[in-house]
């Protein structure tokens, strides 16, 4: 076995050890932890005995613990993420119709907080010590210092309250007829503007950081010297040498990168009104529907996991050591 | 065992002089020194500003003129969607903040620590496990994870000062781990264990002291992290109802409508008190890493 495929086959095991723990984890959380979910639902009316038992039937919570993780297992394999209790829906239909917008909304401000954060930290690296670094450093940590939601809010206050400029809830326009496929693009674009500065500004703070240390890192490294001794110019030398290898920690920052983004999409989208899987988890925790909650829980964590697992290929993409190893 | 101590290479006394010449390094970079700044004018404010302007949570408007009304001589920051004084709201809600983000920290930093010492230590099977845990807490969506654990659990302080540190802990635990790997090959260690030193009593006395400085930057980030998932999931409505934060005031803020209705000094004020709180932990916390971390020294 070559060192590529042993690095793949363990990165392959881990994530598969790593998701299998995730849905215990999850499982146990909603099944063993105080809180009784008929009870809950039952807040409004009165409830006999025998409704009781029929809606604990209904749910499969009747059967033993161990016989409840097996039904559950089964449901995950197969799909089935129970029913809401609120939207009396398969939880699956809900997540699949909600995901699409929560990715519409979070991969522009990805990529702009990518471009800039790198852009910003190879800025500071490069003038380091002066004036213009410090100033970038401090500003990264005020940003990192912002709550989402609030953020959000004041943008909100600024260009839709006050300004009247900018859209402040939703993705459309309620009730409008956009007249071409134009008019209705660039209704979206304007709902969007505000959610996506909100994400950029308390997002970006952190990358900027990650890169300019990464990249301070590198540039005391024997084969920078060595690339500038063969005559290269400082630009190649910077970009070429310098922050090629100093996206290595960038990458695998990605997966901490990836729980702060969803952490945010879940602010952002309260905030605004954006119909997608973080305002789902906001209802769905304010009316309790467990169902819902458990399998957003379960998203978020896979998505993560998912995402760490393809750092983690990236990786042997584009360091030679453990690509070549 | 013979009553012979052996003390670790250095001494108490030089641990103080050393904690004293990191806080004296802190405070003479300007980005620690706004960080000490920021946060002596928090524990001032919080600590002096409910007595010399006490809230009282029942002092409600009398008409539904007193709702939402503007900055004015009597309510220096106006009122709020009941009427009450949001200047002095502010007050009291900082103490609700501060405490929930120390208290999680502390809980989040003995999590930590154990599981750093003894994943570190240990070289069997306990390590490993040990490490397999960290790894996955440090996976797991926070966020998500603390909303979905104070939405099965509950809503009271306690609770939610347990969710926090019981989330946070796993970077801490790596931080202490690695450290442990490096202290313990030192040549001190192995004396102290030939004069038959327990494992505890290694890992307690001579290792623990030694790993602390790097613990320390980390738990100033840790708290300015605790401070905001606090805030945050106040305002997602997961808050202790019954003690007023900073976020259970955004949250009462957002839910009832003051945005839309140009509320601003409902709407700035809490938010502002979290970011110079946040921001002074932040800042000191990224300076002191500088100065205690090796790896990134002289940056």
């Amino acid at each position: 076995m070559t060192g590529r495929a042993r690095y793949l086959a363990t990165k392959i095991a881990q994530a598969a050890v790593t998701l299998a723990a995730v849905a215990t984890f999850n499982f146990l959380l909603f099944h063993l932890l105080p809180g009784d979910p008929i009870r809950l639902q039952a807040r409004a009316g009165r409830l006999g005995p025998e409704d009781i038992a029929r809606l604990k039937a209904l749910y499969g919570l009747d059967l033993s613990l161990p016989e409840q993780f097996l039904v559950y297992l089964r449901n995950l394999v197969t799909g089935n993420l129970g029913t809401s209790f609120t939207l009396k829906r398969p939880v699956a239909d809900i997540l699949a119709e909600r995901i699409v917008n929560t990715v519409e909304l979070l991969l522009l401000a990805t990529v702009l907080v990518v471009i800039i954060g790198i852009v910003a930290g190879v800025f500071a690296a490069s003038r380091r010590g002066s004036r213009a670094d410090a100033v970038t450093v401090t500003t990264a940590l005020l940003f990192w210092s912002l709550p989402t939601f609030w953020t959000g809010l004041v943008l909100i206050f600024l260009a839709g309250v006050w300004l009247h400029l900018l859209p402040i809830s939703g993705m459309t326009t309620p009730g409008a007829h956009p007249a071409n496929a134009l008019a209705g693009l660039v209704d979206l674009l304007r709902h969007l503007v505000l959610p996506t500065i909100t994400l950029i500004l308390v997002d970006i703070g952190q990358f900027v950081l990650i890169t300019r240390s990464s990249l301070i890192d590198v540039m005391t490294e024997d084969f920078i010297l060595t690339a500038r001794a063969k005559g290269l110019s400082a630009r190649t030398v910077l970009w070429r040498h310098g922050v090629r290898n100093a996206m290595l920690p960038v990458v695998t920052a990605s997966a901490l990168y990836v729980a702060l983004v969803i952490g945010g999409a879940i602010q952002v989208e309260t905030v605004f009104s954006w119909p997608g899987m973080g305002s789902l988890i906001y209802d769905a925790v304010l009316r309790r529907d467990y169902p819902l909650i458990e399998a957003s829980f379960l998203l978020f964590a896979v998505t993560v996991i998912l995402v760490n697992f393809l750092s983690d290929l990236l990786y042997m993409a584009i360091d030679p050591r453990v690509r070549n190893a | 065992m013979s009553a012979v101590t052996i003390a670790p290479p250095d001494q108490d006394r030089g641990r103080l002089a050393a904690a004293r010449a990191t806080l004296a390094l802190a405070w003479a970079d300007p980005i620690g020194r706004a960080g000490f700044i920021l946060l002596a004018l928090t524990v001032l404010i919080s600590v002096a500003g409910p007595l010399v302007f006490p809230f009282n949570p029942k002092a409600v408007g009398s008409s539904a003129a007193d709702i939402l009304k503007p900055p004015s001589a009597v309510h220096w920051l106006g009122t709020d969607e009941l009427g009450r004084d949001v200047f002095r709201e502010v007050l009291a809600g900082s103490q609700v903040s501060l405490l929930v983000g120390l208290l999680a920290t502390a809980i989040s930093m003995i999590a930590g620590t154990a599981v750093g010492l003894a994943a570190g230590y240990s070289r069997g099977l306990l390590g490993v496990l040990m490490m397999r845990v960290t790894d996955f807490f440090l996976v797991l969506p926070t966020l998500p994870l603390i909303i979905a654990l104070a939405a099965v659990v509950g809503q009271s302080m306690g609770v939610i000062i347990l969710v926090i540190g019981l989330t946070s802990w796993a970077s801490t635990a790596r931080i202490v781990r690695s450290q442990v790997l490096s202290v313990r090959e030192r040549v001190f260690v192995e004396r102290v264990r030939a004069l038959g030193a327990t494992d505890l009593r290694i890992a307690l006395v001579h290792i623990l002291p030694n790993v602390l400085p790097l613990i320390f930057a980390n738990t100033v980030l840790v708290i300015a992290g605790s401070i905001l998932s606090e805030a945050t999931l106040a305002f997602l409505g997961l808050g202790d109802p019954l003690h007023t934060s900073w976020g259970t005031m955004l949250h009462a803020a957002f839910a009832n409508g003051a945005i839309s209705r140009g509320a601003w000094w409902y709407l700035v004020p809490p938010g502002l008190g979290i970011v110079f709180v946040v921001l002074g932990f932040t800042l000191l916390g990224y300076t002191l890493d500088r100065i205690l971390n090796p790896r990134l020294r002289n940056r």
